[in-house]
């Protein structure tokens, strides 16, 4: 990790200043989950992501976006992290554009991403454990186009998805990148069922059934049988992305913590004045900060196309996992009886971290990964 | 920038014709890196070539100020330079406690004559300097030292005893934190600079769990300095001191993963069968890479001078302990192999020796809870810390 420069120094300032203000616990997490809305977060505020050019943060300039990269996506991920912003930022406008460049698919989406009209969900995983290469959902040749048979499950704001990007086998077998295809489904196609969950942290996935959907050839993001690289691409853009919300969510946990201690009193003295509980305050501090810097690193690896890139992603993710764990375990814990109310906010980026740990591979897939990268 | 990028042209092309390839490796040991000085024997030309050529640049201590023996880069510069270096694989030229500790503390604090008389010998790496903090009855508690200085009009003379001087037996110089007034614990005492071969000054190294003697015990018997050998003011050397902390939790911190070294420990050790050790590797991987990426930040931070002055706590804390964990999961990984203490096959108990010799990671230069303290109070403000 760099320094950043004066104008990353500059998106962040205003990321910062927004989501302080208008994506709060209170304004947004609190207030979606009380009215039950089925899509767990505001389109007014994914208006507002809009207006700032937010959304358009990695589209390619000749296409209307800021043309930006990972870094200024994690600058902006990370204060959704602190706030515990529900917003389809991280599928939406990090994931799925960085699938849909250069695509023709791009072309078609882009400009209601850019609006803040459009809520693209990414359908991989079929079981419960991330496996982007365990794809048997069959994509079938038919007439101009083709038919899709199988299930999905844990995609993020399926429900409230314009655009499900789904991964597909058009050939090969279980288990391989080869004959992978990623399709552009749209929102009420026929005979795609969809199954709207609530999950722990009141954010929405979707189980999906496809019998029989029918789409047309031109549905197909890149090419048939290469679904892989667009889909790679998505997934290294989502999880650095989710990296960099884990260390928000960590690092919010962790100073919302550090405040209690400087506040709560038992013993005739402020529970921070422990030295058992400074040092964990202080080993805590430590490990959000490496996380940090391994988070940064990994996007900045991405925007310069680095051959490491892949490496360092993994271990962003799962060291980002690793300390955001440490941190909302920590932070109930040193809260006491408080940290186990719902009234209280600390809760909640227990819950959070706990889906996004999940999100595109667990920290013990992303170890896995690293150990096979590296020959071991 | 055009200017940067021809300024790294022109180092490549300097390195390449001037770093001999003998050291373009990691040093093999601590006796393998060099550590300069009157009694330093070089280990071969190669060494002594390396040393030679990038001193005679400045470039032991690129970012110092030529006058005083450095290189006078600006920190982009100096940067390219370590970037320049680290693609090539070349090793530090100069191990040195002059230039990682009391280089730093003269900057700051030395009279305009106390640099010009020392800090080009430490770039040249001609004087091997040794540091005297910690004695037996003052350790996390440093400022609780009771070595005497007394003030004898034409002279300081110094009666006490050090503990823990790394390498004392081969340094030349010492730079040694002494009582002046017992008034005050921390305002009562001074940061004076003395000649190892002065009379009354003697040394016996400590043997090691490790079976090595990295450390001394330091006697000092009636040793007479000169008044002006004093850093900073007399009675206020508790502030030098932490400064030079600071710098020394740098370079241990530094040292923790190998200095910079981002190689992978699973990839040292090669196929791994055990499941259960290959995940604790994986994981041990991890917090690895993620540190050696903080490290970069830091130094980046350092050169623009933004990082928190408490950071080197932090860094050093975390680094040390990554560096217990890697030689725990080396030694689980080589099995009974590496308990042989004596063997070739061992390089005569290298493993075991090492595994040893990183617990004092967490001790030497503040323990892990010593800088935990320092984390808590100085960047989380906690109260009474």
């Amino acid at each position: 990790m760099t320094l950043l420069t004066d104008d990353q120094r500059q998106l962040q300032d205003m990321a910062r200043t927004f989501l302080a203000e208008e994506g709060t616990i209170k304004k947004q997490l609190r207030h979606w989950r009380g009215t039950g809305c089925k899509d767990g977060f505001g389109h007014g505020l994914w208006k507002q992501f809009a207006e700032l050019g937010l959304t358009g943060v990695v589209i390619p300039e000749d296409q209307g976006g800021l043309g930006l990269g990972a870094t200024e996506a994690a600058l902006v991920l990370k204060e959704i992290g602190r706030n515990l912003t529900p917003s389809p930022f991280l599928t939406t406008a990090v994931a799925a554009a960085k699938a849909l460049e250069g695509t023709a698919q791009g072309e078609r989406w882009f400009p209601g991403i850019l609006a803040g009209e459009t809520v693209a969900a990414l359908a991989i995983d079929e079981g419960k454990h991330h496996a982007p290469e365990a794809v048997a959902l069959e994509a079938r040749r038919q007439g101009n186009g083709f038919v899709l048979n199988g299930a999905k499950q844990f995609v993020v704001h399926g429900a409230s998805a314009d655009l499900i990007l789904v991964a597909a086998r058009t050939a090969g077998g279980v288990g391989e990148r080869e004959g992978l295809t990623l399709f552009a489904v749209e929102r009420g196609a026929h005979s795609l069922e969809v199954e709207n969950v609530n999950l722990a942290d009141s954010s929405k996935a979707a189980r999906l059934a496809f019998n029989d959907v029918a789409v047309d050839a031109d549905a197909v993001v890149g090419e048939v049988d290469d679904g892989w690289t667009p889909l790679s691409r998505a997934l290294a853009a989502g999880r650095a992305g989710s990296a960099a919300e884990l260390v928000g969510v960590a690092a919010g946990a962790s100073d919302m913590t550090v405040d209690y201690l400087k506040a709560r009193r038992q013993f005739g003295r402020l529970i921070g004045e422990f030295q058992v509980l400074q040092h964990r305050a202080a080993h805590l501090h430590s490990e959000v900060e490496i996380a940090r810097a391994a988070a940064w690193k990994a996007a900045e690896l991405l925007d310069r196309d680095a051959p490491q890139a892949e490496l360092m992603v993994h271990v962003a993710k799962a060291k980002a996992t690793r300390s955001a764990q440490l941190a909302v375990q920590e932070g109930v814990q040193m809260h006491g009886g408080i940290g186990m109310t719902d009234e209280h906010d600390i809760g909640l980026y227990m819950k959070r971290e706990a889906v996004l740990g999940q999100l595109w591979g667990d920290w013990r897939y992303h170890a896995r990964q690293v150990a096979e990268l590296s020959g071991y | 920038m055009a200017d940067l990028e021809e300024f790294r042209g022109e180092i490549r092309a300097w390195l390449e014709a001037n770093c001999p390839p003998e050291m373009r490796t990691r040093p093999r040991s601590e006796d393998d890196a060099c550590w300069g000085g009157r009694k330093w024997t070089f280990s071969s030309d190669a060494q002594r070539q390396w040393l030679e050529v990038m001193a005679e640049r400045g470039w032991t201590v690129p970012d110092w100020p030529k006058d005083y023996g450095g290189g006078g880069l600006s920190p982009a510069e100096s940067k390219i330079l370590r970037e320049e270096l680290r693609a090539i694989g070349a090793r530090q030229p100069l191990y040195s406690f002059g230039i990682s500790m009391l280089g730093p503390a003269l900057l700051k604090y030395g009279t305009e004559e106390q640099k010009c008389r020392f800090l080009p010998e430490i770039a040249r790496g001609e004087i091997r300097w040794c540091q005297g903090y910690s004695e037996p009855g003052a350790g996390s508690d440093l400022a609780g030292l009771q070595t005497k200085c007394e003030d004898r009009g034409d002279h300081w003379l110094v009666n006490g005893q050090k503990v823990w001087t790394s390498y004392a037996d081969q340094a030349d110089w010492i730079f040694c934190l002494v009582r002046t007034s017992t008034e005050s614990k921390q305002g009562g005492i001074s940061f004076l600079l003395f000649d190892m071969d002065s009379p009354g000054v003697s040394t016996k190294p400590i043997l090691l769990i490790s079976g090595y003697s990295p450390f001394c015990e330091t006697f000092f018997d009636d040793v007479k300095v000169p008044k002006d050998q004093v850093v900073g003011e007399v009675n206020r050397g508790w502030d030098v001191a932490k400064y030079l902390l600071q710098h020394e939790r740098e370079m241990i911190s530094g040292m923790g993963l190998g200095g910079g070294g981002s190689a992978l420990l699973g990839k040292q050790l090669g196929q791994i069968e055990d499941p259960f050790l290959r995940a604790e590797v994986a994981a041990f991987d991890i917090d690895a890479l993620a540190f050696t990426a903080m490290s970069e930040h830091f130094m980046d931070q350092l050169k623009a001078g933004e990082a928190h002055p408490a950071m080197p706590s932090m860094m050093k804390y975390s680094g040390t302990e990554l560096n217990k964990r890697r030689h725990e999961l080396v030694m689980a990984a080589g099995g009974s192999d590496t308990l042989e203490w004596e063997s070739e096959r061992t390089r005569g108990g290298k493993p075991a020796r090492e595994w040893l010799r990183t617990k004092a990671n967490s001790i030497e230069g503040g323990t892990s809870e010593i800088q935990l303290g320092i984390v808590a109070k100085h960047i989380l403000r906690l109260p009474g810390a």
